[in-house]
This record gives C-alpha cells, sequence and structure tokens, in this order.
C-alpha cells in the first residue's frame, strides 16, 4: 500500500475527507456509467448500415420535457454534492482549538520546514513529532502555517488534506493521527528549484515518547569537555549567520536549527538518511545533493570537513 | 472585351514569383488566410510544446533520473503550459473562428481586416518573443533563460528577490503582447456577427459554431484583460519598486492568485467553447439531422459564461480562505456543471435517432463527447472543496485539465480539421490515415491520462522534476510515459496527412459532407470574395432548405 | 469600441480592486488622508471636455466643419489642463510629501492607477490633435460624424473612469 495514499486515512480531517470523497466519486461513477452506456447504445444502434437507401432520419428539433428533465436531475445531484461538501467544509475549517490541544508553528522555507512549538519551547526541523490521538479521546495538534519567502503547501495524505503557506498570511490547519507510526508527505505548491525534494516526515509518538523527545529538544546542545575542532570550524566559518545550536554562539535563522541535528532520521529535508558520511557530502557541496538548496558550498578542506562532520555528530 | 479576358487558358496567366506570394501571405488581410496563418502558428507550436512534455515525460519514467536537471525541468513545465495554452490552443480557436465565421454568416471578410492582421501578427510575435528567451542565459542545452515560474507564475516567486534574471519577464511580456492581439480578434469577431450578417440571418437563425465563438468572444473581452492588468502590475513590482505583491511591505501573495484565476478560469472556457462549436457542427451532419435543442444549447452557453465568471477561486481551496468562501466557490463551481451536463445530453439527442456516418471528423467528436463527460466528472471531484483539499495540486488535476484540453478540446478540433479541410483546400484528407490517426491517439490519450489520476490519489503532487520510489508512483508514471509515444506518432500520421491531402488529394466539390450551413455554398477553396452573390436564409439550415425545397426548416422552426 | 471600452474597463477594473484591497494596508509612508487633495479643477475641466466634445461631433453632423475643430481644440485644451493638473500634484506628492510608487502600498497603488489612467487621457488627446489638425487642414468632411462620434465614446469612457478613480481615491478612500 502506497504510504501517501489518500483512501488510507488515520486521522478525524482525512477520514471526513474520504467520506466525502466516497460520496462522490460515487455519484460520478454512477453518471459515468449511465451516460457512457448510452452513448455506447447510440454508436451502435444508430450506425449508418451498409445498406443504407441515402434518405434522412426523421428531423427532430428538440423536445421541452426531455430539457426540462435533464435539468432538474443535475440540479437535484448539485443540491446534495453541495450540502455533503458544505457539511465537511464547517466541519474541519471551524474545528476549535481547545486549551491543552499542541501547537505547532510550521514555517515553509525555500527548501526545508522549520517547526516550533511555542508552549513547549521547542524548535526543530524537517521531521515533526506529534503525540497520537485516542478516538475516544481526541488530542488533536494544530499547525499554524507561515511561509519565511514564498509559497509551500503542507500535505500529509493519510492525514489530511492540504493547506498552503503563504508569505505573509497565517492559516491552520489539524490533525489527530490514531496510530503511531511515519507518515509521509511533501511540499504541494511549486516554490522554486527545489520544490521536489521539500519532503514531509510526520512521526507519530505515543504520549510518552513524545513527552521524551521534547525534553530531549528542549535540551541546549551537549557541552563538550573541550572545544573541538569541529565546533571551531563550525563557529569561525559562516554557518552560525544560518544555523542556530542552543546554548553556544550560533544563533542563526535562516537554516535548519541544528541543536538535536542526530536526533533526525534524515538531512535536507527527507532527502538522504542522516549518516556521517552524507552529512560530510552535504557540507562539502550541497548542489550534490540537492542542485538548487539555498545553502551554499563552504569551500572547506577535507581535514576542516572531517572536524565539522565529527564535531556535528556529536549533536545529538 | 470581358469575354476575351475570361477565354484567357489557365496556362496562358504567368506563375506568380515566390517572393510575391510569400509576400501576398505576410500582407494579408483576408479572414482566410489568416485563419490559416493561425492554424498553421499553433501546429508548429504545437510540436514544440509537445517536445517539452516528452522531456519532461521521459525524466519522470523512473524515480530519481537524471535526464534533465531540475532547473531545466522547471522550464519545460513552465513553457509547455504556456505554449499550449497561449501559442497552440489560443491560435487554433482563433484560426478556426476567422476561417469560418464570416462564411457561415455569409459575410465577406471580418468587420476589421487589417485589426484582424495586426492581431494576428501580435500573437505571432508573443510566441517569438516566448521562445527567444530560449536562446538566453546558460544556451540552448539549460533551457537557455526560459520562465521556470510555472504557467500561473505565483506571485512571490516571481519578485525579483526569486526570480532574479529576465526569465519572468519574458513570460510576463509574451503574454502582454499576445493578450493585446487576443482581444483585437475578439472585438472583431464580436462586431463581425452583430453587424455583418447576411439578409434574413436572424441571431436565431446564426450556426451554433457563430453563436459560441461570439461568447467565447465576450470572455476573451472580459477575461484577458485582469491577466494584462496583473501583468502590468507585475513589471511595476520587478521594474518600479511597486509592492503590489511585495509580501514584506504588506502587499498580498494572494492576491496574485485571484486576479490570475479570475482571467485563468474564464479562459479555460474561452478555449472549450469553440470545441463545443465545432462538435456542434459536426455532429449533426454526421448524424443527418438538426442539432437538438438549439435555443436550450444557447441558452445553456450564455449560463455557462456568465457563471464561469464567478468560479475563480475553486483553483484557490488550498490557499485559507474561510469556509464562507470556499463553500461559495464549490456552489457556483457545481452549479456551472448543469449547463455543461445538458449540452452533453443534447449532442446525445442528436445521434439518437439519426444515421451516424464515422468519418473521421464523427470519429473525433464521440470520443470527444466521452471523454469531456469523464473530464467534467472529475471536474466535480476537485469541486468539492474537501477533496479537493487532498486532490488539489496532485497528479490528480494534470489529469484532470489535460482529459479537458488534450481529449475535449483537441479531440473537437482534430475533427474541425477534417471536417473543413476539404473546404480550406479544395481537396479531401486521406481516410485512412486520419481513422490510424484517430485510433493512435486514443490509444496513446488513454494510456496516459487515465493513468496519470491514480498518482495523484496516491499522493504525488505536480511541478516536481522527481519523486521518491516507494510511494506506488513508479509503475503508473512508467505507463503514462509509454502512452507519449503513441501520441507523438498519432501526430506525425496527421501531420503527413495533412501534407499528402493538401498536394495530392482527391478534389472536393463544395458540399462533400452533404452539409447545411452556408460556408458549404461556395467553391472549394472559396474565392476571395467568399459569395458572388449575398446570400439570404431563412432558417438555421440554408442548404437544407435548397436541397429539401418541398421540406424547408422554416415550416417547422 | 464598445468591446474596447468592455475590455479597458476590466482592466481598470483590476486596477481599483487592488486599490481598494490595499487602503489602509500600507506598513509605513503617507496615507491618502496626509497627502491627497481634492483636484476640483481638473475634474471639472475634463467632465466639461466631454461636453465639448460632444459639442464638436454634433457641429460636425450638421455640416460645421471649422466648429467641430474648434470645439475639438477646446477640448484639447482642457484634456491638456488636466494633465498638467496631475504633473503638478505629482510633482508635489514626490517633492514635498515623499510619496513614490515604491514608498508603501498606497504610493504603489495610487500612481498605478492614476498613471493609467493619465496614459489613456494621454492616447485621447493624441486623438483629438489628429482630428482637429485634420479638420483645420481641410480633409474632414460631414461624412466623418459617425467616426468622430466613435472617437468621442472612448472621451466619454474616460470620464467615467476619471469619476471613479476620483470617487475611489481621493473620496472614499482619504
Amino acid at each position: 500500500m502506497s504510504p501517501t495514499t489518500i483512501f488510507s486515512p488515520a486521522s478525524t480531517p482525512a477520514v471526513a475527507i474520504g467520506g466525502l470523497a466516497r460520496l462522490v466519486i460515487g455519484v460520478t461513477a454512477l453518471i459515468f456509467v449511465c451516460v457512457s452506456a448510452l452513448i455506447a447504445y447510440a454508436v451502435f444502434r444508430f450506425r449508418k448500415r451498409r445498406d443504407d437507401d441515402g434518405s434522412e432520419p426523421p428531423q427532430v428539433y428538440g423536445s421541452n420535457q426531455l430539457e426540462l428533465a435533464w435539468t432538474v436531475i443535475p440540479v437535484l445531484i448539485v443540491v446534495v454534492l453541495f450540502l455533503a461538501s458544505a457539511r465537511v467544509i464547517t466541519f474541519v475549517q471551524n474545528a476549535d482549538r481547545q486549551a491543552d490541544s499542541i501547537h505547532v508553528v510550521a514555517v515553509g522555507h525555500q527548501f526545508w520546514w522549520e517547526y516550533r512549538y511555542p508552549a513547549l519551547g521547542v524548535v526543530a526541523a524537517n521531521e515533526l513529532h506529534v503525540p497520537v490521538s485516542d478516538p475516544a479521546r481526541p488530542a488533536p495538534t494544530f499547525i499554524t502555517l507561515l511561509s519565511a519567502d514564498t509559497d509551500h503547501s503542507f500535505w500529509i495524505p493519510r492525514l489530511g488534506g492540504k493547506t498552503d503557506l503563504i508569505p505573509n498570511r497565517v492559516n491552520s490547519t489539524w490533525i489527530d493521527p490514531y496510530e503511531t507510526g511515519l507518515y509521509l508527505g511533501q511540499c504541494a505548491q511549486f516554490c522554486g528549484t527545489q520544490h521536489a525534494k521539500m519532503l514531509l516526515r510526520v512521526y507519530v509518538d505515543s504520549r510518552d515518547d513524545f513527552d521524551r523527545w521534547v525534553r530531549q529538544q528542549r535540551e541546549p546542545a551537549r557541552a563538550q569537555s573541550q572545544a573541538t575542532e569541529g565546533q571551531r570550524v563550525f563557529q569561525t566559518t559562516a554557518c552560525i549567520n544560518c544555523h542556530a545550536v542552543a546554548g553556544t554562539v550560533a544563533a542563526g535563522q535562516f537554516g535548519p536549527d541544528l541543536t538535536h541535528l542526530m536526533s533526525r532520521d534524515t538531512i535536507g529535508s527527507g532527502i538522504v538518511p542522516n549518516t556521517a558520511e552524507n552529512l560530510r557530502a552535504w557540507i562539502r557541496n550541497p548542489e550534490s545533493l540537492k542542485p538548487g538548496s539555498r545553502m551554499p558550498s563552504m569551500q572547506l578542506t577535507d581535514s576542516e570537513l572531517d572536524a565539522v562532520t565529527a564535531y556535528l555528530v556529536t549533536l545529538r | 472585351m470581358s469575354t476575351d479576358s475570361l477565354a484567357l487558358a489557365h496556362s496562358e496567366i504567368p506563375p506568380i514569383p515566390l517572393v510575391d506570394r510569400l509576400h501576398g501571405w505576410i500582407t494579408t488581410v483576408d479572414h482566410k488566410r489568416l485563419g490559416l496563418l493561425y492554424i498553421a502558428y499553433a501546429l508548429v507550436f504545437l510540436c514544440l510544446g509537445g517536445i517539452e512534455a516528452a522531456a519532461m515525460r521521459i525524466q519522470l519514467m523512473a524515480p530519481h533520473l537524471d535526464f534533465v536537471s531540475p532547473q531545466v525541468f522547471n522550464r519545460l513545465f513552465t513553457m509547455h503550459g504556456t505554449t499550449m495554452i497561449f501559442f497552440v490552443v489560443m491560435p487554433l480557436v482563433f484560426g478556426f473562428a476567422n476561417y469560418l465565421v464570416p462564411l457561415m454568416i455569409g459575410a465577406r471578410d471580418m468587420a476589421f481586416p487589417r485589426l484582424n492582421a495586426f492581431s494576428f501578427w501580435m500573437t505571432a510575435f508573443g510566441g517569438f518573443l516566448l521562445y527567444f528567451s530560449v536562446l538566453g542565459a546558460n544556451g540552448l542545452y539549460g533551457a537557455g533563460n526560459a520562465p521556470d515560474v510555472g504557467w500561473f507564475a505565483y506571485a512571490p516567486l516571481t519578485s525579483q528577490t526569486f526570480s532574479p534574471g529576465h526569465s519572468t519577464d519574458f513570460w510576463t511580456l509574451s503574454l502582454l503582447v499576445s493578450g493585446f492581439g487576443s482581444i483585437g480578434t475578439a472585438v472583431n469577431i464580436i462586431t463581425t456577427i452583430v453587424c455583418l450578417r447576411c439578409p434574413g440571418m436572424t441571431v436565431q437563425r446564426m450556426p451554433l459554431f457563430v453563436w459560441l465563438n461570439l461568447i467565447m468572444a465576450g470572455l476573451v473581452i472580459l477575461a484577458v484583460s485582469p491577466l494584462s492588468a496583473a501583468q502590468l502590475m507585475l513589471l511595476v513590482d520587478r521594474y518600479l519598486g511597486g509592492h503590489f505583491f511585495d509580501t514584506q511591505a504588506g502587499g498580498s501573495a494572494v492576491i496574485w492568485m485571484h486576479f490570475f484565476w479570475i482571467f485563468g478560469h474564464p479562459e479555460v472556457y474561452v478555449l472549450v467553447l469553440p470545441a463545443f462549436a465545432a462538435a456542434s457542427e459536426i455532429i449533426p451532419v454526421f448524424s443527418r439531422k438538426p442539432i437538438f435543442g438549439y435555443a436550450v444549447m444557447v441558452g445553456a452557453t450564455v449560463c455557462i459564461a456568465f457563471v464561469a465568471m464567478s468560479v475563480w477561486a475553486h483553483h484557490m481551496f488550498t490557499v485559507g480562505m474561510s469556509s464562507s468562501a470556499n463553500t461559495f466557490f464549490v456552489l457556483s463551481t457545481m452549479v456551472i456543471a448543469v449547463p455543461t451536463g445538458i449540452k452533453i445530453f443534447n449532442w446525445l439527442a442528436t445521434m439518437w435517432g439519426g444515421k451516424l456516418d464515422f468519418k473521421a471528423p464523427m470519429l473525433f467528436c464521440v470520443a470527444f463527447l466521452f471523454q469531456f463527460l469523464v473530464a467534467g466528472l472529475t471536474g466535480i471531484m476537485l469541486g468539492a472543496a474537501p477533496f479537493n483539499w487532498q486532490l488539489g495540486n496532485s497528479y490528480f488535476v494534470v489529469a484532470h485539465f489535460h482529459y479537458v484540453i488534450v481529449g475535449g478540446i483537441l479531440f473537437a478540433l482534430f475533427g474541425a480539421f477534417y471536417h473543413w479541410f476539404p473546404k480550406m483546400t479544395g481537396r479531401m484528407y486521406n481516410e485512412r490515415l486520419a481513422q490510424l490517426h484517430f485510433w493512435l491517439f486514443v490509444i496513446g490519450f488513454h494510456l496516459t491520462f487515465d493513468f496519470m489520476h491514480i498518482p495523484g490519489l496516491l499522493g504525488m503532487p505536480r511541478r516536481i522534476y522527481t519523486y521518491e520510489p516507494g510511494r506506488g508512483w513508479d509503475l503508473l508514471n512508467l505507463i503514462v510515459t509509454v502512452g507519449v509515444a503513441f501520441q507523438a506518432a498519432a501526430v506525425l500520421v496527421f501531420v503527413v496527412n495533412l501534407a499528402i491531402s493538401r498536394w495530392f488529394g482527391q478534389r472536393a466539390g463544395n458540399d462533400p459532407w452533404d452539409a447545411w450551413t452556408l460556408e458549404w455554398l461556395t467553391s472549394s477553396p472559396p474565392p476571395g470574395y467568399n459569395f458572388a452573390d449575398e446570400p439570404t436564409v431563412q432558417s438555421r439550415r440554408p442548404l437544407w432548405d435548397l436541397k429539401h425545397p418541398d421540406d424547408p426548416d422554416w415550416k417547422y422552426e | 469600441m464598445f468591446c474596447l471600452i468592455a475590455a479597458e474597463s476590466a482592466i481598470f477594473t483590476i486596477f481599483v480592486v487592488a486599490y481598494l484591497f490595499y487602503v489602509g494596508k500600507s506598513v509605513a509612508g503617507p496615507t491618502p488622508a496626509d497627502v491627497l487633495r481634492l483636484p476640483v479643477l481638473p475634474t471639472i475641466c475634463l467632465l466639461s471636455s466631454s461636453l465639448t466634445v460632444h459639442a464638436g461631433v454634433r457641429s460636425l453632423r450638421n455640416g460645421n466643419v471649422p466648429g467641430f475643430a474648434r470645439w475639438w481644440l477646446v477640448t484639447l485644451a482642457l484634456g491638456a489642463t488636466f494633465l498638467a493638473a496631475t504633473m503638478i500634484e505629482w510633482r508635489r506628492l514626490i517633492y514635498v510629501d515623499g510619496l513614490t510608487i515604491r514608498t508603501n502600498l498606497f504610493g504603489t497603488t495610487y500612481y498605478s492607477l492614476v498613471g493609467l489612467h493619465a496614459f489613456h487621457v494621454t492616447a485621447g488627446l493624441m486623438g483629438l490633435t489628429l482630428g482637429s489638425t485634420l479638420a483645420v487642414l481641410g480633409y474632414v468632411t460631414p461624412f466623418h460624424a459617425s467616426r468622430s462620434d466613435v472617437f468621442s465614446l472612448y472621451w466619454h469612457f474616460v470620464d467615467v473612469v476619471w469619476i471613479v478613480v476620483f470617487l475611489v481615491v481621493y473620496v472614499a478612500g482619504r
């Protein structure tokens, strides 16, 4: 089964949409079968025979009763579909945010995702963690959607419909996943060269796992027993202009927060596994993994690369 | 003395030098020649747009391919969309309208022949300007400086910050220029139809082709102008430091979307109404019956035109509009399905009880009917806003609109090509090649666009130059690409057919299809002045009246 | 001409919508209430020019070619006065109040809308110049009355647009 199919909903908005989808697909399939059967019948039954005498068939100009019939029936179908849609629109868009629900602020960048949990004091990037929600006692996560540059769109098909992230505009969406696991998606509004590789990974954790993750993310970077060569390179090259590592002098906002870089499974917004080798290749030249990425190649020497990678690998 | 000059044998007239013949074509103001120029122009760009599509499909055949770089891919889909809409389908539509409307209303030419020529050359220049961009920047291999912001060029991606360089300007300027050409043609069409109809041809007796082109022209005037306005605003932003779409200064990215789609939605009706027009002439002739429900067809089209101006934000369901706004646009979108469905039923009723002759024009129109039905139904799915939150901006949308434009419009226009080819060239096309074209294209079309819906349902967004394996998209993308080969072969057969038949086809008379509208009254091809004597009509099917004097239409209308 | 007017109306509508949408949304810089003053004289000039252009057409219909030329020259003068007044206003806005097209949202939308209108006035002035020059040189006859009527439709359209712009920018927007 595809991990991004819309037909395996695992969260209330996706389920609501799925219900409407079933109705709409059912109605349109019925219309399709009826009308195409009529077309097929007409094509077969009224074709010109080989032994045709060349006379013209009866010239019929119209029929008011038929016109009325095939106006009224579509109007009724339209009313039904419209009402069904309106119901789901209200249900999904006007859901109230409770005081104790998890709130995430997602900021879209070219070409990565920034996640902030204002109430919990957590800043993360590219991999979103949310707690699972028991349908009997829902614990939804509300996501406020902002953009730092151009238009993006947040789409995890199994968890809900997509909502765009538009600069100078505050949008919001919500999910309440029923099962733990990893849910995939990707940016769904063309945002530039690497739109295709702005992948989404949502980790739905059990309540305990989620709390543990929050606690870990809150801590500043592990203090080293002595300042390593890698940390020196990191802090004296331009890295700190864009990246932040809590508890150190690095406080840049343009790129992903790296405080707990090694707690993520992937780098580059989901495109390659987070291994030392990939990290090194990325820092050496991001273009090699993600051509058009906004991070420039830092022109480091091989030994500087080794050192910085060794430093980053300690950022758990 | 006049008889002496008429007695000159054909061979005694000296052949006109090539230079003078070309000069004649370039300086022509004759609506028939301009129509043919539009159509030939569109065919060239159809091939260019098709090559762009083929390149994209090869890149997407399997995950993580490296056939083209992401930068080139982004230019390809932008150019493909812009080319196909503005420099293929619109010129085809204007070409057929230019050629046929004056003939069908018994007029000598369009109302403003020189404006007609000007409009053509503006459109043509727009296309050349757009493709000139390919020669800039990185050069031909890297697709030059072609625009790479998508055919709808959303702000703020088009601002100087995110699109430095001139690629966006090529997009803006070429469409601005061809937009003025479109408005000129629309003014011409409306004036011609309103003022130059022959005696007896009241608006209730105009062929449906003429009615639908009239309504199309009205939509062009109301719809292309907002695009021109928005493009002027974009130029102000990019070059005069304006802030229309500058989100850093409090500007709005969403207002670009509103302005663009206020153009963009009526635009698709501009593209489709002439396809309806062609089908409304071809189906009756090849069913040997008059169009069923003429008045209702006109009324339904007028309704479509009005409602079309109120549905635009169904392209923006995911933007975060309020629930009331979303609900309104669901309603208007669903409402427009009613008159459109009525038209499908009327075409079906025209065929019902007739004697269907499946020559190439009719084959293409029946396929149009079936495919347009499917396209309309996927449109209803997309019109249900919550469903759109899943399907929007995915390959489901891409499949839907290609179903409309290729499966609906292009099929109907292929039918129109074959139907009026004898009139335009004086020769019959080769029927067997045409049938080969049809079946190859049907196979290719369905392989590509039927299967394209499924990756959308499985989460594949649009405008991505590659995708991740393991999402169930791989095999489907491969099948989609295979269909392209069949379509390319079909178009090749089509072009060969046109060329061979133009020079070696069997000569056609005035009226090879035994049809009923005024263009079949005059010779094939028509003389420069169209009609030696101005015709007078008493019904919707003047040639039926001439052929059946004992049973004329005006007794029954 | 009606079709052209319809198309141009659609273009102006979009610029008016943009203006209205952005009213009050400028982040910084001068606001309409700060710097705009009611352009009474230019408005009177432009609106009365509709009367004079119509008088010219009527003259021509009655066979009075010199009268036609004179009325159209008056129209030309009134239109030119309007443009001159606009230029004076813009000079003040730019050099005294510091409002340019790039200053803020108000600047962008104001100059675009009023500028687009001024561009159409200029085009109209070119037509008026052509008409009155041809009349003075003796090329115009009463046969051309309907053509001048069609042109005057364009001029009336320009006036109507000004009424809308006046109400939106100088009255409602402040």
